[in-house]
């Protein structure tokens, strides 16, 4: 992280007493979610089994996208509410021109994906960077611009016939329980690990991290340091395009169909997840792990809650307060008791 | 003509000469494409439409000079919706009394000023961003209202409350009055009012109001109060003019909001922002979209428009910024 650790006298502690000094979010969301696991594996039979911890992973994969490159937008100080519906640009124009180029392979539809999420990406940064507007306005702007047009050209309609490759499932590992159900991992997760590594790479192993941390905390600082403020803006939003086009890609896998309004409202959960895990609005500060536990962590109750038999139209209440609740907590003089501010 | 215009910037501002001539621009475009677009029809089902999300913007414009934001505005509404409809269900349904209505409203308000309250004291007390507080209290209140509606919308209501949502007073729709009322009353608040001078001032500098002797934990508290109360009061016009409450209603308000305070030349950090910028700015995206509506566009098309629209008038502002753009111009 980009902050140093307060100075701190040389005393005995464990290796969890300085884990929670140095990564106090990461470690109470690794609490929080251990004991939800243990309280669900103690009180419902089918939590801990493969089938259920193998859905989680299939259904969370395609917020996990889109959280490790909202992630990198937050490091670097802004903020996006338009990845979602970019993401369903995507996947419109996506499947429109394989259309027109006879299906193509997922080759082909991760470069026509990846590229017009960047493009996207870019709208927003340049409008940022040159016109020095900040990022809220910005993305609220393309947010309608992007969804309006969507809306307007494709009439609402969704596309149904997808090539083959696409939507075709794909299964990593599978397990058979006992009872005879078979345990699927699928394509997405695999999808998303690489996502998840390639951003933990991005942000924690290259300069370019650095510099996006550094950037995030003190634009101005960083600009005097000989740091490219462009570039930052351009990575910035051109990963989280990227991300959004990849998340896009995933999320028609799943669903098998192009819906242009399926991930309207998607940005603000996404956001809540990843500022849960310890992001700062604001920039400067969060850490993929976090950013993976936060969406985690509301995946799991959801679960949770779904497994205890709870009506689903509770769900989001609970949901709700579990985060008001964990903001609450996390900003509380409590949190102070551990050293830093989490 | 230029003296004219030298004096009108001199009373009203830069911005506020910028989005009349916007307004101006606009209705003369539509005026030229559709003849049907300067008509009473036209005028009077703007003005039956502007209400809704004006009274929603308002309650977005505080927290926003405050220097946050409230994206729990839409459910907000709706939760008082809610509150109204299941007093009126509980005490007669369509025959419910006057007395009963009014109770409702009280009820309404307080569940409208409640969850201001809550984020509030949330925000106030222990740092937590508002756009995370406000965004779990809108993951919480939705999920509040479906749980409490199994996703379903109520309707049935004595008819006397149909007037607050379609009936007109001296020939001016009665959501408009209420609307226009509001913005009075945030005009004076924010103009003429100990709390909105503190608004102002929290926005601007937060700990240097506070070292300067203002309660701002307290004033964040009444300004997110006084956001839900607007949210009740938008709500209660919303069941009148559908007749019905649903969670979801005017959901896709809600960035609109923020869209519309932008526009209107509030800062987004806070600190800067003028009652009767916002107002133009909604007028400005109502004529946009009804005139789109008359060209035979829908509302997705009007959307984008707006979206746009905010682009080039913050375009616009940053070139205004510009010193030798500004000299071309002879200031």
């Amino acid at each position: 992280m980009a902050d140093a650790l307060p100075a701190m006298p040389p005393a005995r502690r464990g290796t969890m007493s300085r884990l929670f000094r140095s990564h106090p979010t990461e470690m109470w969301l690794t609490l929080l979610l251990l004991m939800l696991c243990g309280f669900l594996s103690l009180t419902t039979e089918q939590f801990f089994t493969w089938v259920n911890a193998f859905d989680l992973l299939n259904t969370s994969a395609v917020d996990i996208i889109f959280a490790v490159g909202l992630l990198v937008v937050l490091i670097s100080g802004g903020i996006d509410i338009s990845f979602a519906v970019a993401a369903s640009v995507v996947q419109y124009v996506t499947a429109v021109l394989l259309g027109y180029l006879g299906g193509g392979n997922w080759l082909v539809g991760l470069l026509l994906a990846g590229s017009v999420g960047i493009g996207l990406g870019a709208v927003n940064a340049a409008l940022i960077h040159y016109f020095r507007i900040i990022s809220i306005v910005v993305t609220i702007a393309t947010f309608n611009v992007f969804f309006g047009l969507l809306m307007f050209f494709t009439r609402g309609r969704s596309i149904y016939t997808l090539p083959d490759w696409w939507v075709r499932r794909v299964i990593l590992l599978e397990h058979q329980s006992a009872d005879g159900i078979w345990a699927e991992l699928r394509l997405p997760v695999l999808v998303m690990t690489l996502c998840v590594l390639a951003t933990y790479i991005l942000i924690r192993h290259t300069t370019i991290g650095r510099q996006l941390y550094a950037f995030g905390d003190n634009p101005e600082g960083a600009r005097r340091v000989g740091i490219d403020t462009a570039a930052m803006q351009f990575i910035a939003f051109g990963w989280l395009g990227l991300m959004a086009g990849i998340g896009g890609l995933v999320q028609v896998h799943y669903a098998q169909e192009v819906v242009p309004n399926a991930l309207y409202g998607r940005e603000l959960f996404v956001l809540a997840a990843v500022v849960l895990g310890g992001a700062r609005l604001g920039g400067g500060r969060g850490s993929v792990a976090g950013c993976v536990l936060g969406v985690l962590l509301i995946a799991v109750t959801r679960n949770g809650l779904n497994l205890l038999g709870i009506s689903p139209y509770a769900f989001q209440m609970i949901v709700g307060a579990i985060i008001l609740l964990a903001i609450t907590l996390s900003n509380a003089p409590l949190a102070r008791l551990w050293g830093r501010r989490a | 003509m230029s003296g004219v215009l030298a004096r009108l910037r001199h009373r009203l501002g830069d911005e506020a000469l910028g989005l009349m001539l916007a307004l101006v621009a606009v209705v003369a475009v539509f005026g030229t494409l559709s003849p049907r677009f300067l008509s009473v029809a036209n005028f009077s089902s703007m003005a039956f439409q502007l209400p809704e999300l004006g009274l929603l913007t308002l309650a977005m414009l505080m927290p926003i000079i405050s220097g946050g934001l409230n994206l729990a505005v839409t459910f907000t509404a709706n939760i008082a919706g809610l509150a109204l409809a299941w007093v009126l269900q509980g005490l007669g349904g369509a025959e419910a009394g006057v007395v009963v209505f009014l109770l409702g409203v009280g009820l309404a308000l307080l569940a409208g000023g409640l969850s201001g309250c809550a984020m509030g004291m949330v925000i106030a007390y222990t740092g937590a961003h508002p756009i995370l507080v406000s965004l779990s209290m809108m993951i919480f209140l939705r999920g509040l209202g479906e749980f409490l509606t199994r996703g379903g919308d109520i309707s049935g209501f004595p008819d006397f409350i149909h007037p607050i949502g379609h009936g007109a007073w001296l020939g001016v729709p009665v959501p408009l009055w209420i609307f226009l009322g509001a913005v009075l009353v945030w005009h004076l608040l924010l103009s003429r009012r100990r709390l909105g001078f503190i608004t102002y001032m929290v926005g601007s500098n937060i700990e240097a109001t506070r070292y300067s002797g203002v309660h701002t934990r307290r004033s964040l508290v009444w300004i997110y109060t006084l956001s839900g109360l607007m949210c009740a009061v938008a709500g209660i016009i919303m069941l009148a003019r559908f007749n019905s409450v649903r969670v979801g209603h005017g959901e896709s308000y809600l960035l609109i909001t923020v869209l519309a305070c932008f526009l209107g030349g509030v800062n987004p950090f806070g600190g800067f922002g003028r009652v009767s910028q916002v107002f133009l700015a909604l007028v400005i995206l109502q004529l946009l979209s009804s005139g789109l509506n008359l060209l035979g566009a829908n509302q997705h098309l009007a959307t984008a428009v707006w979206g746009l629209l905010l682009i080039v008038v913050v375009v616009l502002r940053w070139l205004a910024r510009h010193e030798s753009l500004a000299r071309l111009f002879g200031r």
